[in-house]
């Protein structure tokens, strides 16, 4: 067998290749965490974990099921479709501690950033120059957010 | 404004009842959602953005978006009717404290986009993916699992749209999630629920009594950039031609 | 100065391919050029070019060792590359990296190297003691059998495996320009010819690479340069460069001819950003001027020392300029925006991770690398040839080994 005399070195070198690619199969059935490849090449376990993270924004059912008075005026004014975080900002934490305040919205700041007049707006859309409208007076002197037309049955102050 | 005591102490186990199921919904334990019967897009209606960026803001406290970064952002584009091909285009900060205020421009035309993932059913990012950290879920959202992946940035180089990011602190690959957290527990979007003007809506194209279908069939949409061919599942409504 | 000229999507503003992975393909491109510069003399039997076999082969592997380093640098958490060879997205040009790294490491080039060494590692264990014993005796792998059908045996299969490492060189540097040519999303790096450009930019710098070591260490040895050996290597590099420079000039036209949507943008930003690094660098000084002079040297009789002294500057000149062709694909197609109405700036850091102290560490590694490699397994054993008085070579200092 002079063929694995002269060519010994090769069948060694084969021999140690092929300790690897074993190890390397070994290794790989441990590593791989079990839901790869549930629903494609991907972590199945990864759908859940995302879907697991906390909420910030409670979504205005979820106000309008304690607050019922302000949807009702709400439902019937200009603001209707827009929702209760929109202005109020993430209520999550009030939602699940009604005891925590969320404190009012800085009015000043708030109504301007969709009410300011520019020409960028689509032209339909509601928008004054604050100054020359109310001369500084803040917005809610005359206006009720929850229903702004000042004309509406119902908006009061 | 004013609650009464007697009316919260009624209402409150109700709501806290409530408020307990839909923390509860995960896609697999809840017994009411089921990943096949969605396909997550969503809609935007031109016409209707007034560049508020309460969409930006909400986002970011939503999903803790790192400043410089945006998952959602808004465009403002001024286009002189003569030259589509060559608008100027601005997004100061993503949108997020909306845009500086301008004076009328007879001769040509302003107008907002509010982007983010297009969701494709072709993406090119997971294409590239090396090690299958990014994915199209099931329910046709596309997300990344962020304790898979390395940080390669070959997706990001892939998108189109220029959605992705990688995260500064976490270094690894971010992108908007179609708040996948909410939308399987029966809610909607951060972006949507805070847009005032219903602008952005969020679709479930498997529902059929989804408004998007009768949406679709009267009105003019279109995807960004469908040279790509990517299967964008966000939908424009009156998208101008010079849009980039 | 502002970072952003025009309009950039928001998150396109930072470059998130630093200078790393600018360096990664140049790493790997000098090993694919020094390797087909080996097989040149072992598969398609050129000589004259026979003194630089075993160096080539050494300075491939120099080259190889160090090269996932960039990306390991580069990347967000680098203790998860393993990921890539425990599941692979097939579909993904990046997942392939860790098998042809790993097959063109361990089943091409150190199987070549073994087998064309392995008389001398056999005679090395025996007549060398010490821990540099013990290392000679395990790459021996246990067998001392070096009859001549057993190194007539080696030499057969070193062919084959040089045979089949020609393509596995190409596609070890030729997978890094299809991850480029394949993104379909940036019109500066789609296109089907990146792949090719790549490869044919890589040997020239491969055989530069070489030509350079071997003329600087025959110096130090105070051995005489094999006139012969470089000029056909410098013919070779002259070759390759004219199809490369070729390919090159028909993406520019290409580009500039059918202008479409992104033309007008790219173009401004090769007349402004990228003036200094890809006109001025890139073609004029790192591949026009070269190939001039070694082009002169093809027409005209010059002296010796004359005809060493434009090989040493062209081949400088030439691993410049490749260097200079991938920073201006890499850090170029991510300057501009995809929107194509605007540009930013690529704010290279000095000494952080992915800064420009680390990647002129890591361009430097291969060098002592290569000395150690030199040192354990020496290239020549004995003088090669007679000192030619006409080509200016001193007289020859006896080798020590």
């Amino acid at each position: 067998m002079r063929i694995f005399r002269d060519a010994g070195h090769l069948f060694r070198l084969a021999g140690v290749y092929l300790a690897g690619t074993l190890a390397f199969v070994v290794i790989r059935a441990a590593v791989v965490p079990h839901s790869f490849g549930q629903y494609g090449h991907y972590r199945g376990a990864a759908i859940a974990e995302i879907a697991a993270k906390p909420l910030h924004f409670a979504g205005h059912q979820t106000c309008e099921t304690c607050h019922t008075d302000i949807a009702q005026t709400k439902a019937s004014g200009m603001h209707a479709h827009v929702n209760c975080e929109a202005c109020h900002g993430p209520l999550a934490q009030h939602a699940d501690d009604p005891s925590i305040d969320p404190g009012k919205p800085e009015v000043a700041a708030l109504c301007v950033r969709c009410h300011g007049a520019s020409a960028a707006r689509p032209k339909n859309f509601p928008q004054v120059d604050a100054a020359q409208h109310s001369g500084g007076v803040p917005c809610n002197t005359c206006h009720q957010p929850h229903n702004p037309a000042i004309a509406a049955a119902g908006g009061s102050k | 404004m004013n609650i009464t005591r007697r009316r919260l102490l009624i209402l409150l186990p109700a709501a806290a009842v409530a408020w307990e199921s839909v923390l509860a919904g995960t896609p697999e334990a809840s017994p009411n959602y089921s990943m096949t019967d969605h396909w997550w897009g969503m809609l935007i209606d031109i016409p209707k953005c007034i560049g508020c960026g309460n969409c930006v803001r909400a986002c970011q406290a939503e999903n803790d978006v790192p400043d410089g970064f945006f998952r959602t952002w808004v465009e403002r584009y001024h286009v002189d009717d003569w030259n589509l091909e060559n608008p100027q285009v601005i997004s100061p900060d993503g949108g997020k404290e909306g845009f500086p205020s301008v004076a009328d421009d007879p001769s040509g035309k302003y107008f907002f986009v509010p982007k983010l993932c297009n969701h494709c059913a072709d993406s090119p990012c997971t294409q590239v993916c090396p090690v299958g950290a990014t994915f199209i879920s099931p329910d046709g959202v596309v997300l990344v699992d962020q304790k898979y992946c390395l940080g390669c940035a070959y997706c990001v180089q892939a998108c189109p749209y220029g959605c992705r990011y990688i995260h500064p602190t976490k270094k690894v690959a971010d992108k908007c999630t179609l708040c996948y957290h909410r939308i399987t527990k029966g809610l909607t979007t951060a972006c949507c629920e805070a847009c005032p003007t219903g602008a952005r809506q969020l679709a479930d194209l498997k529902n059929p009594n989804d408004p998007i279908h009768a949406f679709l069939k009267t009105h003019s949409v279109r995807v960004l950039k469908p040279e790509m061919a990517t299967g964008a599942k966000v939908f424009y409504d009156e998208l101008d031609g010079s849009v980039r | 100065m502002p970072r952003v000229e025009g309009f950039m999507y928001p998150n396109e503003v930072s470059l998130y391919w630093s200078v790393l992975i600018v360096l990664y393909p140049y790493i790997t491109g000098l090993v694919a050029g020094a390797f087909i510069l080996a097989s040149l003399e072992r598969v398609f039997r050129v000589e004259a070019v026979k003194p630089t076999y075993r160096l080539a082969l050494l300075t491939a592997l120099a080259f190889l060792v160090v090269a996932p380093l960039p990306l390991q640098l580069h990347l967000g958490h680098p203790e998860r590359s393993f990921e890539m060879y425990f599941t692979p997205h097939r579909s993904s040009a990046m997942a392939m990296f860790g098998f042809i790294y790993l097959w063109y490491l361990m089943a091409v080039l150190t199987v070549e190297i073994w087998l064309d060494y392995r008389a001398d590692i056999v005679a090395l264990s025996q007549s060398t003691t010490g821990w540099r014993r013990l290392f000679y005796r395990i790459l021996t792998l246990g067998s001392t059998n070096v009859s001549p059908r057993a190194l007539h045996i080696d030499d057969r299969v070193g062919w084959f495996i040089t045979l089949i490492g020609i393509p596995s060189a190409f596609l070890l540097h030729g997978y890094v320009g299809f991850i480029f040519g394949s993104i379909k999303a940036n019109p500066w790096w789609s296109s089907p010819l990146m792949p090719v450009v790549f490869i044919f930019s890589a040997m020239v710098s491969g055989i530069a690479a070489v030509m350079l070591l071997y003329m600087a260490m025959m110096r130090i040895r105070r051995q005489p340069i094999d006139m012969k050996c470089v000029d056909t290597i410098a013919q070779y590099m002259l070759y390759i460069f004219i199809v490369d420079f070729s390919l090159e000039m028909l993406d520019l036209i290409h580009r500039i001819y059918e202008a479409d949507a992104s033309f007008r943008s790219l173009d401004f930003m090769v007349h402004t950003k990228l003036w200094l690094s890809q006109v001025v660098l890139q073609i004029c000084l790192g591949t026009l001027v070269p190939i001039l002079l070694v082009g002169l040297v093809q027409v005209t009789k010059l002296s010796a020392p004359v005809r060493k002294r434009i090989y040493a500057i062209s081949g400088s000149l030439a691993l410049i300029g490749i260097f200079a062709m991938r920073w201006n694909v890499v850090i170029g197609g991510q300057l501009f925006s995809k929107s194509f109405l605007g540009y930013t700036t690529y704010k290279m850091a000095l000494v952080t991770r992915e800064g420009l102290l680390v990647s002129i560490a890591l361009l430097i590694l291969p060098l002592p690398i290569l000395a150690v490699l030199v040192k354990l397994l020496p290239p020549w054993t004995t003088q090669q040839h007679a000192p030619d008085p006409e080509a200016g070579d001193e007289q020859p200092v006896p080798l020590v080994v």
